[in-house]
C-alpha cells in the first residue's frame, strides 16, 4: 500500500549515516488532499531527511489495514464527498488512531480531518455523523464559509495559514486550541480560538500548506516522533529555513498592517 | 440608451486611465441590468456561451477564428475578461445608440459562476464546457460545485451543447433533464495513454464510465507531434494535417473544441480548409504562451492559475532549456490560496534551476521550489524589478515567465511600454 505520494523526492547529496527510521502515514491521500495537504507530508518527510532520519511515507487508502507501526500522521481537508468516503475506514480504523494518540503519536489533522477527529459534526440539514472523538471538538455546518489568509499566535511562534471551511468547531471544556486568531476567523469566527490539541495530535483548519512556512511546528511533531520511535531522541541538524521565515514574516507583516493586503 | 451612454462614458474615462477592461461593463450593469437581454436580442446565429476551467481564452480566440473565415461576423469578449461586465464592456464600443447589437452571432467566453448569471439575463443558444478542475477553490468551494454549475448550465441551453467526451465531469451532464442536443469532443482512441496530461487524476472518483458511443458530428483529436494536429469526425470528415502556432497539447485539444463546436453551429456551411486555415493563423491570446521579441531573444508568457494547468505547462513548455521565471501574486483574480502550487510537481526544473521568482508570494514559490530540490538563483518580489533582472541577467537566452493572473497583466503592461506591443483590451490582428 505505500505509494509514490511524494513525485520527485531525492536525496540530495545525503552520505552521512542515518540516525534511524520514522515510518509517516499520510491518511486517504486521494480524498481528503485536495488543497495541497499533501504538502505537510512532503515537508514532513524532506525536514526529516534533511535532520538525516529515513522515512517510509505510506498513503493510507480507504478498506486498507492501518500500518500499527506509524510513528507520525498526517491528514487533510476534502470536499463533502470524499469525506462520506472514508468514513466506513475510519469505524475501522478509528480505534487504532485513537490508541496510537493516547500512546503519544503525533498527528496532524487538516480542515476535514480535523473535524472527523472530534466528538462529531452536524450538517447544515441536520444530519450528525459521529467522530474519533480524539479531538474534544464539535463541529456544525454553516451557511456561510470562513474563506482567507490566517495569521495565529501559537506555542510554536506565529503561524500563518489559509482558512476555507463551512464548518463552525467548538472547543469542549478544557480542550486547548492550536492558536489565537490574530488575523482571520478560525474555529468559529467568534470566540478566537484555531483549531485544538491533546498530546500531540493537532487539529486546524490551515492550509498553505500549513508546515513549509511553519517549520518550527514541523520541528516539533518530528521531535514527538523521533522521542516516542527512538531510544537516542531527536537529534537535529541546523537547517537553513531562510525561505521559510521570510515567506512567513511577509504575510504577517502584511496581514497584521493592513498593507499590501490581498485585492 | 443611457446604460449604453453611461457605459461609452467609463469606457472613454478607463482608456484615459489606462486601466481594466471590465469598468465600463460594470457602470452599464449598473444602470441597467436588462442591457445584455436588450442588447443580444437580435443576434441571428445564435449565442454561444464557452465556460469550463482551462482553456476558455483560447478556446473561444479559435471558435471566433473558425466562424469568421467562414463568412460570419461574430461579436465576442476576447480579452479574457469573463465575467458578465466583461462581455458588456467588449459590447459597448460596437452598439449603435439603439443599444442592440449587430452581429451575426455571439460567442462569449465566460467563467463558471458568471455563466450562470449570463444565462439568468439571456438564455444561450449553445455551450461549449470544456473541463473541470481545481481552480480557486477559495472562489468556488468544490470541485464537486463547479461541476454542477456547468450541469446546470447545460439545462438551461436551448438547443445543443458541446461536452468533453474524456472528463466524466463535464461528459455525464449528457444524461441530465432539460439537457438540449449533445456532441462531443476529446482525444482519439490512439491517445488515450495522454489523457492524464490534461487532467488530475487525484480528485476523481468513479471514472471508471465508459466514455459515450461516438456520434457522427464527434470531433476527436490526434496529435501527430508537438504542434501538428488532425481532428477527425464520426461521419469521415476530417480537419488537417495543420500545425498551430501554440504549442502542446493542451492547445490541440482546445482546437478540437473549437472546431466541433464550430462544425456543430455551421452545419452544412462547415467547409474544413477554412477551418484549418484559420487555426493555423491563432496566435496565443496574452499570456497563453505568447512569445515576445526582447531585444533579438523570444520571452515567453504562461499563465498558469491552477494545479491541471501548471502541470500541463510543464510538461507544454519543460522540453526546451530557457530561462526560467516564476511570478505569483494571490490577488482575487489569481486564487488567494496559493496551496494549490503543492499539487504540481516542479521537478522538470531540476536540472537547470529557477533564475528568479517574484510577485507577492515570491518567497513562498521559492519555498515551494526548495522542496522538490529545485534551485532559485534569486528572490525579487517586485515585478517589474524581477524582470529587469531577468532580462538583463540572461542576455541572449530563450526566457520564459510562469506567472499568475494580475502578475502577468503588469507584466504584459512593462514589457507593451518597452517593446511596442498590441495595447489591452485589443487583439494585434494576426497575419
Amino acid at each position: 500500500m505505500s505509494e509514490s505520494i511524494l513525485d520527485g523526492q531525492h536525496d540530495a547529496g545525503e552520505s552521512q549515516a542515518s540516525k534511524g527510521r520514522i515510518t509517516l502515514v499520510h491518511l486517504y491521500p486521494r480524498e481528503m488532499s485536495i488543497y495541497g495537504d499533501l504538502g505537510n507530508t512532503r515537508a514532513l518527510a524532506t525536514r526529516l531527511r534533511r535532520h538525516r532520519y529515513d522515512v517510509e511515507v505510506i498513503g493510507h487508502n480507504p478498506g486498507e489495514k492501518l500500518t500499527p507501526g506509524a510513528h507520525l500522521v498526517v491528514g487533510g481537508g476534502g470536499q463533502d464527498s470524499g469525506q462520506a468516503r472514508v468514513e466506513a475506514d475510519l469505524d475501522v480504523n478509528g480505534p487504532l488512531l485513537k490508541a496510537l494518540a493516547q500512546d503519544g503519536t503525533p498527528m496532524l489533522m487538516i480542515c476535514g480531518m480535523y473535524q472527523l477527529f472530534g466528538n462529531d459534526f452536524t450538517t447544515v440539514d441536520g444530519r450528525r455523523l459521529p467522530g474519533l472523538g480524539i479531538l474534544d471538538v464539535t463541529t456544525r455546518g454553516n451557511e456561510k464559509r470562513m474563506i482567507g489568509p490566517v495569521v495565529l499566535g501559537t506555542e510554536h511562534g506565529e503561524v500563518v495559514g489559509y482558512e476555507n471551511h463551512s464548518g463552525s468547531t467548538t472547543l469542549g471544556p478544557g480542550q486547548e486550541p492550536f492558536g489565537t486568531v490574530r488575523h482571520g476567523q478560525g474555529n468559529n469566527g467568534t470566540d478566537g480560538t484555531e483549531g485544538a490539541v491533546r498530546d500531540h495530535v493537532y487539529g486546524s483548519y490551515l492550509h498553505g500548506p500549513l508546515l513549509p512556512a511553519n517549520p518550527s511546528l514541523a520541528d516539533a511533531l518530528i521531535k514527538a516522533a523521533v522521542d516516542r520511535a527512538l531510544t537516542r531522541g531527536f537529534e537535529p541538524e541546523e537547517l537553513d529555513d531562510t525561505l521559510a521565515d521570510e515567506a512567513r514574516t511577509r504575510q504577517i507583516a502584511r496581514l497584521l498592517s493592513g498593507r499590501n493586503k490581498p485585492r | 440608451m443611457i446604460a449604453t451612454l453611461a457605459g461609452k462614458t467609463a469606457r472613454v474615462a478607463s482608456r484615459l486611465r489606462g486601466g481594466g477592461s471590465a469598468l465600463p461593463g460594470l457602470v452599464a450593469e449598473k444602470v441597467d441590468p436588462s442591457f445584455l437581454a436588450h442588447a443580444l436580442a437580435h443576434v441571428p446565429g445564435g449565442i454561444v456561451v464557452v465556460t469550463g476551467t482551462n482553456g476558455k481564452t483560447t478556446t473561444t480566440k479559435m471558435l471566433v477564428a473558425v466562424l469568421a473565415a467562414h463568412g460570419l461576423d461574430v461579436f465576442s469578449n476576447p480579452t479574457g475578461s469573463n465575467f458578465t461586465r466583461g462581455v458588456i464592456s467588449a459590447m459597448l464600443p460596437k452598439l449603435p445608440a439603439s443599444g442592440r447589437l449587430s452581429a451575426d452571432i455571439a460567442v462569449l467566453e465566460l467563467d463558471e459562476a458568471h455563466a450562470l448569471r449570463f444565462a439568468d439575463a439571456v438564455e444561450p443558444t449553445h455551450a461549449l464546457l470544456l473541463n473541470v478542475a481545481r481552480d480557486q477553490l477559495d472562489r468556488f468551494a468544490e470541485i464537486d460545485h463547479t461541476a454542477a454549475l456547468l450541469a446546470s448550465l447545460a439545462s438551461r441551453t436551448s438547443t445543443a451543447v458541446v461536452l468533453n467526451r474524456d472528463d466524466s465531469f463535464v461528459s455525464r451532464i449528457a444524461g441530465d433533464p432539460g439537457v438540449p442536443a449533445v456532441t462531443y469532443f476529446g482525444l482519439d482512441e490512439s491517445m488515450s495513454d495522454r489523457l492524464e496530461e490534461l487532467q488530475e487524476a487525484d480528485v476523481r472518483f468513479e471514472d471508471d464510465t465508459a466514455p459515450p458511443e461516438r456520434g457522427a458530428g464527434d470531433g476527436l483529436l490526434r496529435a501527430l507531434d508537438e504542434r501538428r494536429l488532425q481532428i477527425d469526425f464520426g461521419d469521415g470528415l476530417s480537419v488537417g494535417p495543420l500545425e498551430l502556432r501554440q504549442r502542446g497539447l493542451a492547445a490541440m485539444i482546445n482546437a478540437t473544441a473549437a472546431t466541433t463546436t464550430a462544425r456543430r453551429l455551421l452545419g452544412d456551411r462547415f467547409d474544413p480548409e477554412s477551418a484549418a486555415q484559420a487555426l493555423r493563423a491563432v496566435a496565443p491570446p496574452f499570456g497563453r504562451g505568447e512569445v515576445i521579441d526582447v531585444d533579438g531573444t523570444p520571452l515567453e508568457l504562461v499563465l498558469v492559475k491552477n494545479p491541471a494547468g501548471f502541470t500541463v505547462a510543464l510538461s507544454t513548455y519543460g522540453t526546451t532549456p530557457v530561462a526560467t521565471m516564476i511570478a505569483i501574486n494571490d490577488n482575487y483574480a489569481d486564487g488567494r490560496d496559493v496551496s494549490w502550487l503543492y499539487d504540481v510537481s516542479f521537478a522538470s526544473l531540476r536540472e537547470r534551476g529557477v533564475a528568479l521568482t517574484s510577485g507577492v508570494r515570491a518567497y513562498d514559490m521559492a519555498l515551494r521550489l526548495a522542496y522538490d530540490d529545485v534551485e532559485t538563483a534569486a528572490v525579487e518580489p517586485e515585478l517589474t524589478a524581477a524582470l529587469d533582472r531577468f532580462i538583463t541577467e540572461h542576455p541572449r537566452e530563450p526566457k520564459r515567465i510562469f506567472c499568475t493572473y494580475t502578475a502577468m497583466m503588469a507584466l504584459r503592461r512593462t514589457l507593451a511600454e518597452r517593446y511596442g506591443l498590441a495595447e489591452f483590451g485589443e487583439e494585434a490582428e494576426s497575419a
